[in-house]
């Protein structure tokens, strides 16, 4: 028996590839439409998997530091690390900002680490060139979508920072690439005031008899001192021993020192529940009705291919074939154009995706998918 | 002569009640094997309904059909696979030729046996040699669409003759051709008849034509009426009407 698909494909290759080709376009959108949703749950996976850290310690209750701002001082890491199943304890912060990038601006997530000892929770990981800051002051680790260069000299605030690394995908929640800075620098950037504030705090502090006691001026440097630098960090990240219950550790933490702690997997809810649910949900939407007109558009296809062979089908048929050969052949040829979309769909999706401005992850399950759907 | 085909008092009502049409009101018919009969009657006399019952494409309301010596329906379907019964008892041929598109000369012809359970290469040597008998053997490998009107028509003769069926049922098979063609045609399902003992039913409006039958039946209002007609000679060889135009297509 010959194949009465691949015959009529052939006679018409040049229609059905066509048709192939216009799907796999419809099919890449689709693809790529999934890949834009999976890429913002995976940018939040990334942020919490490149941190390192298997509980977050934030201001108590807050859902810092990432949907909510929060503060704590930094020293209440060092209660932390003296508790039973904690490995290392460090302070981070995060402040996301507009920097000059040559004649540009890039919005980057300054984040500040910890570089005692290397591996502490919170330093650059996935490092691609360069290598980790190790003076304490102005060296950067930036990310490779920030458009750095190494070598690059980067103004934060007041001051310059020498780009030493590179890093890749790492990045905020919302996909904009970090910017690693000592804590100390990055504390300075966040906190530290201007000069015309530091000089409206003196006066407002020198006008305060409270804080200026007449003849103590002792009183008021110490002040200004305490006022004008900031020791503060946005959170505490912690890791555990191997053999240590992440549950039991958070509760510990809270119970002793006060704090709101998060482990991975509340963490996990708090970033795709509720700081990118909106917009997920926005693209997650999309998707669904994009994926019902595709669906839609196939089943057209398909009816209008069987159409146009209504003649042949009743001639077949009249011939003695069987009506299960004529609906594999029409099965066939649905199969046929599904391949040549899937194939067009995925190539089209991974040509485009990196002209996305935000990570498009595309995932072979999805293509499968996609590929059934056609079918 | 063995029997090829009987009609008894075959009718057929289409729908019921005040909508009803009598289409068939009790045919009675016999060919013969190697026969080839006329089958004439005004527009709307119930030609195409007397061919589709007995090709089983429509169920008969009463009556009795016979194909060789198999009753194909009492009152009801004699035989399960109406599907096989098509397939292998009988061979159509239409008004236009309806080949499929997608498929060369040869396996337009040769998928019927392979619908059978042929093997490709035996039902394409079965096709090809059929074809050469109907002298379209040369366009064995085009495609229907680079075919004249009466190479495409000698094609659906080769394929409704390729099962060797007994029965061969053509509607109109003349209509889209000029008088020579026609008579060619007619000519060269005689001697298929004759050649493989096939009964064949032509059922036709072509004045050109009608005189070539032994044997005419005439349907009127759903019921036949045989009549001789005074017969003109068909030429020796049927094929020999083709050889003016199979020598233009050479060319
Ligand atoms: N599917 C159908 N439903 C209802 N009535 C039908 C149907 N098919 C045919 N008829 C009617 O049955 C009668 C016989 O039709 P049939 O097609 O057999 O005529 P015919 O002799 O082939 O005519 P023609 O020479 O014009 O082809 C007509 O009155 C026609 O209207
Ligand atoms: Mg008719």
């Amino acid at each position: 028996m010959i194949s009465l698909a691949g015959r009529d494909i052939l006679h018409g290759w040049g229609k059905f590839v066509l048709t192939g080709v216009g799907l796999g376009l419809l099919i890449g959108v689709t693809l790529s439409m999934a890949g834009v949703y999976r890429g913002m749950v995976d940018d939040a996976q990334a942020l919490l998997d490149n941190s390192h850290a298997d509980l977050w310690v934030v201001q108590k209750d807050t859902l810092g530091p990432y949907a909510e701002p929060s503060s704590l001082p930094e020293d209440s890491e060092r209660p932390i690390q003296a508790m039973r199943g904690v490995a290392q304890a460090a302070g981070v912060t995060y402040l996301t900002m507009q920097i000059a990038q040559g004649d540009k601006d890039v919005r980057v997530m300054v984040v500040g680490t910890e570089m005692g000892e290397p591996g502490m929770p919170g330093q650059p990981t996935h490092l691609i060139a360069g290598r980790q800051i190790v003076r304490g002051h102005y060296e950067a680790v930036a990310d490779i979508k920030s458009g750095f260069a190494i070598g690059d000299r980067v103004k934060v605030r007041r001051n310059f920072y020498t780009v030493v690394g590179l890093t890749s995908r790492m990045v905020s929640s919302g996909g904009d690439p970090m910017l690693f800075l000592s804590l100390k620098d990055a504390q300075a950037a966040q906190f530290q005031k201007d000069s015309d504030a530091i000089v409206r705090q003196r006066a407002r502090t020198e006008a305060n008899p409270q804080l200026n006691p007449p003849g103590n001026p002792a009183v008021a440097a110490a002040v200004n001192a305490v006022q004008s630098g900031s020791t503060n960090v946005n959170a505490v990240l912690v890791t555990i021993t191997p053999d240590a219950d992440p549950d039991i550790v958070a509760n510990a933490i809270r119970r002793w020192q006060r704090l709101t702690v998060y482990t991975r997997a509340e963490m996990e809810e708090i970033l795709v529940q509720k700081l990118i649910a909106n917009s997920a949900r926005q693209i997650a939407m999309f998707l669904v009705i994009l994926s019902i007109v595709s669906a839609a558009i196939v089943a057209f296809i398909i009816y209008t291919m069987t159409i146009g062979k209504i003649r042949e089908i009743a001639v077949l048929k009249l011939i003695g074939t069987r009506n299960r050969t004529i609906s594999w052949m029409i099965l066939q040829q649905a199969l046929g154009l599904g391949l040549i979309g899937f194939v067009v769909g995925k190539i089209a999706a991974s040509l485009w995706a990196p002209f996305f401005p935000k990570f498009v992850l595309l995932l072979p399950a999805d293509r499968s998918g996609a590929f059934l759907r056609s079918c | 002569m063995a029997d090829g085909i009987t009609l008894e008092n075959v009718v057929k009502t289409y729908g019921n009640g005040d909508t009803a049409v009598h289409a068939l009101r009790g045919v009675n018919m016999s060919v013969a094997k190697g026969e080839v009969v006329g089958l004439i009657g005004p527009s709307g006399s119930g030609k195409s309904t007397l061919l589709k019952c007995l090709g089983a494409v429509i169920e008969p309301s009463s009556g009795k059909m016979t194909i060789g010596d198999q009753c194909i329906y009492d009152n009801g379907w004699k035989v399960r696979d109406l599907r096989a019964l098509r397939r292998d008892l009988i061979g159509f041929i239409f008004q236009a030729p309806y080949l499929i598109p997608f498929l060369d000369v040869t396996d337009n012809v040769a998928l019927l046996p392979m619908l059978a359970g042929k093997p490709n290469a035996a039902a394409r040597k079965m096709a090809h040699d059929l074809l050469d008998a109907l002298d379209v053997g040369h366009r064995a490998a085009a495609m229907p669409s680079q075919l004249s009107g009466g190479e495409q028509q000698r094609v659906a003769i080769a394929r409704a003759l390729i099962n060797r069926p007994p029965v061969i049922l053509a509607d109109e098979p003349t209509a889209p051709l000029d008088g020579q063609r026609a008579l060619a045609v007619v000519a060269l399902l005689n001697d298929m008849a004759q050649q493989f003992d096939t009964a064949i039913i032509i059922v036709t409006h072509d004045e050109k034509i009608i005189p070539t039958f032994k044997r005419l039946y005439n349907i009127r209002e759903g019921l036949t009426v045989e009549e001789i007609p005074k017969g003109i000679s068909l030429p020796a060889s049927a094929v020999a009407l083709f050889e003016s135009d199979t020598a233009r297509d050479k060319v």
